[in-house]
């Protein structure tokens, strides 16, 4: 045998030896792959969202906007508080309601109520909003986001479970159309 | 004595690292950069070695839960000998940290020491400054107090705005639908795992490359870098006219590196650790969230950025000054190194600094937000009432009562969101004043819904008043014209 043969043999070797690793590694990878997009996946889980209730219709009553608060329907031990999320509950006339995400269309920020002048006003950057959760100034492109509801047995349920952020599938679901308003 | 070196004459007999190391140490450096303008970067190293230090003291006390996290802050701030110490010293020594990376990047920018041959100093730099945002990003999310939660919701509406794959980003981001404890779990990983990791892995490669290449000559104007002749003139320099780096340059470095410990310090004992703030409780929502220092002039670009705006320059925006950055050194590599002969670049510096200047000061009273309060928390002055009529009073309290001072200032008090209304009498005439009442426009909210015809008449009436003495309010010309034309 000569030298060449022996070192293109041990070269040989080492590639095979290289592609079992390569081939190992990507058997591997799949797992961890997935591992790491459990949470895009949702592995055995229907969906974040599901019906929760937000308490009998007497707490909130007509013609006014009551803040209420859920706790998340995914929800694990090491969440505390961080699991009770509130939104504003609007009774339009005793049937018809709006259920607006507490987070204010621009960048998520907690939307506050002022009954008074009747708006939203966010103390982030400046975002406001009409009562129906129309945009009415500021930097949010849109109104605020709202949950879908369905009234039973003098409960108000909401279908939620995910943080509303402008790109998110939840939010396309249920965005109002804006209202045009001439002149302003 | 004599035992330390015969203990360290048999480690190295088994490592043989001495000469290197000497050799390492004593290189040649061009005398003129032991000078104060090249100690940020050693400076750097060494805050980064105490954030190091001090972050896993933290770690021994910190809970990276959602549902402990506060609480183990609070133990760290009160329960725990000198606990608020640490904490303060990590806090500061990541303000100092960002801002000796900033001067240090300035500086390396200003002596052209990016040109070649150290382009890829210069690329490793600006990941290393990437890092060190990240880590001062995630380290303001373990303090996982309000401004955190809310912080977090920011980055992920940011991050929904990617085309198509901006909700996927979004549940990878929080670990799941919402912020939660598996969304402090990842932060915490990211923050403790794999950015100082990749720090360390980083600053290794910068540094080898700065032995490996040398310290920037000293910026002569006039003295060009060509890539032919460069490698021989810098050679020729340190070895003509060069001190061995330790003891000769060194010294300046040392005695930086302690004065901004000594800072740090001294910071860290006279303010304090920050925070935390209140409760990461979302159902808490008397709260207005706000970034650490170094994202404040980020919190102020999106309050201002006009709506349509904001999401191409959001996503695009810091994609093209990272190109920009890491593509200097390529289409800038030869040529002067003197800031006295690139007054485009020192322009550029003070472009940039004068904007993100005046970006964080205008963070600091956020004049875009509504005051959220001043309608019951600020009073109208009594000089503004004297005199007035029942109806004119009557609109001042509409003026209070319907949150007008949130947006609108008087005297000097309530929101900078609107125009303040101090002479608005003599801007606009009545009849406009009902129309920006009830029609809104120019970003005011349209009030024709909230207001009924007699609040309406008062507040304007009570406007009307808003002028300065001795000079007479806003009248419609044409209105003069139709009284005389009466019979």
């Amino acid at each position: 045998m000569t030298e060449s043969d022996g070192l293109s043999r041990r070269r040989m070797l080492m590639k095979v030896g290289i592609l079992f690793n390569a081939a190992v590694g990507a058997i591997l990878a799949v797992p961890i792959v997935r591992y790491i997009l459990s949470p895009v996946t949702r592995e055995r889980k229907a969906g974040y969202e599901s019906w929760l209730s937000l308490g009998p219709l007497t707490q909130f009553p007509q013609g006014q906007t009551r803040l209420a608060i859920y706790r998340n329907p995914v929800v694990n031990p090491a969440d505390g508080e961080t699991a009770n999320i509130p939104c504003w509950v609007r009774n339009v006339d005793g049937e018809k309601f709006q259920v607006f995400a507490i987070n204010c269309a621009h960048l998520g920020c907690p939307v506050r109520w002022f009954p008074q002048s009747s708006l939203f006003m966010c103390p982030c950057h400046g975002g406001v909003y009409y009562a129906d959760g129309s945009r009415a100034s500021g930097p949010p492109e849109r109104g605020l986001f709202q949950y879908r509801f369905r009234l039973e047995e003098g409960n108000l349920f909401i279908d939620a479970g995910e943080l509303p952020t402008t790109g998110s599938p939840t939010a396309s679901l249920t965005n109002i159309t804006l209202e045009r308003r001439p002149c302003a | 004595m004599r035992l330390i070196k015969n203990v360290g004459e048999w480690v190295d007999q088994r490592l043989q690292l001495a000469t290197t190391l000497r050799e390492t140490m004593q290189h040649p450096v061009p005398r003129q950069t032991a000078s104060w303008a090249y100690v940020f970067g050693s400076a750097a190293l060494t805050v980064f070695m105490l954030q190091l230090v001090t972050g896993i003291l933290l770690a021994l006390i910190y809970v990276p839960s959602a549902a402990e996290a506060w609480s183990s802050l609070q133990t760290l701030n009160h329960h725990v000998a000198l606990g608020w110490f640490i904490r303060a010293l990590h806090g500061w020594g990541s303000n100092f940290m960002v801002a000796i990376v900033l001067i240090h990047m300035v500086q390396v920018f200003l002596f052209g020491a990016y040109k070649f041959p150290r382009e890829l100093t210069w690329i490793v730099g600006i990941l290393l400054l990437l890092m060190t945002l990240g880590m001062a990003f995630t380290g303001q999310v373990l303090r996982f107090d309000q401004d955190a939660y809310w912080g977090l919701g920011i980055g992920a509406s940011i991050a929904s705005r990617v085309p198509l794959l901006g909700p996927w980003i979004v549940n990878l981001l929080l670990g799941g639908p919402i912020i939660a404890g598996a969304t402090l779990s990842r932060f915490f990983a990211l923050h403790v795992f794999v950015i100082p990791g990749s720090l360390i892995a980083f600053v290794g490669l910068h540094l080898l490359l700065v032995l490996k290449l040398g310290i920037n000559d000293w910026p002569m104007p006039g003295r060009v870098v060509r890539r032919a002749t460069y490698l021989r003139e810098y050679h020729d320099l340190t070895h003509k006219d060069g001190v061995p780096f330790v003891p000769g340059a060194v010294a300046k470095d040392l005695f930086f590196s302690g004065f901004i410990l000594l800072c740090i310090a001294a910071c860290a004992v006279y303010f304090g650790p920050f925070g935390p703030s209140g409760q990461p409780d979302p159902t808490i929502i008397q709260t207005a969230p706000r970034p650490d220092y170094f994202f404040l002039w980020l919190y102020a670009v999106l309050s201002l950025l006009p709506p349509s705006m904001e999401t191409p320059a959001l996503l695009i925006g810091p994609v093209i000054a990272l190109a920009v950055l890491l593509a200097l050194p390529f289409f800038a590599g030869e040529g002067e190194k003197s800031w006295k002969r690139r007054p485009i670049a020192v322009l550029t510096i003070l472009l940039v600094a004068v904007a993100l200047g005046t970006f964080t000061h205008l963070a600091g009273y956020t004049p875009w937000s509504p005051v959220m309060d001043a309608w019951s928390g600020e009073p109208i002055p009594a000089r503004y009432l004297k005199g007035c009529t029942a109806l004119e009073r009557q609109g001042a309290l509409v003026f209070q009562a319907k949150q007008c001072h949130n947006c609108h200032a008087l005297g000097g008090a309530g929101g900078q969101r609107g125009p303040q209304l101090d002479r608005v009498a003599v801007e606009l005439t009545e009849d406009q004043l009902i129309r920006q009442v009830i029609q809104g426009g120019g970003n005011m909210p349209a009030y024709g819904k909230n207001l009924s015809p007699s609040e309406t008449t008062a507040l304007v009436a009570f406007l009307e008043t808003l002028h300065p003495a001795g000079q007479a309010p806003a009248r419609d010309a044409s209105r003069t014209v139709e009284s005389a034309s009466r019979p």
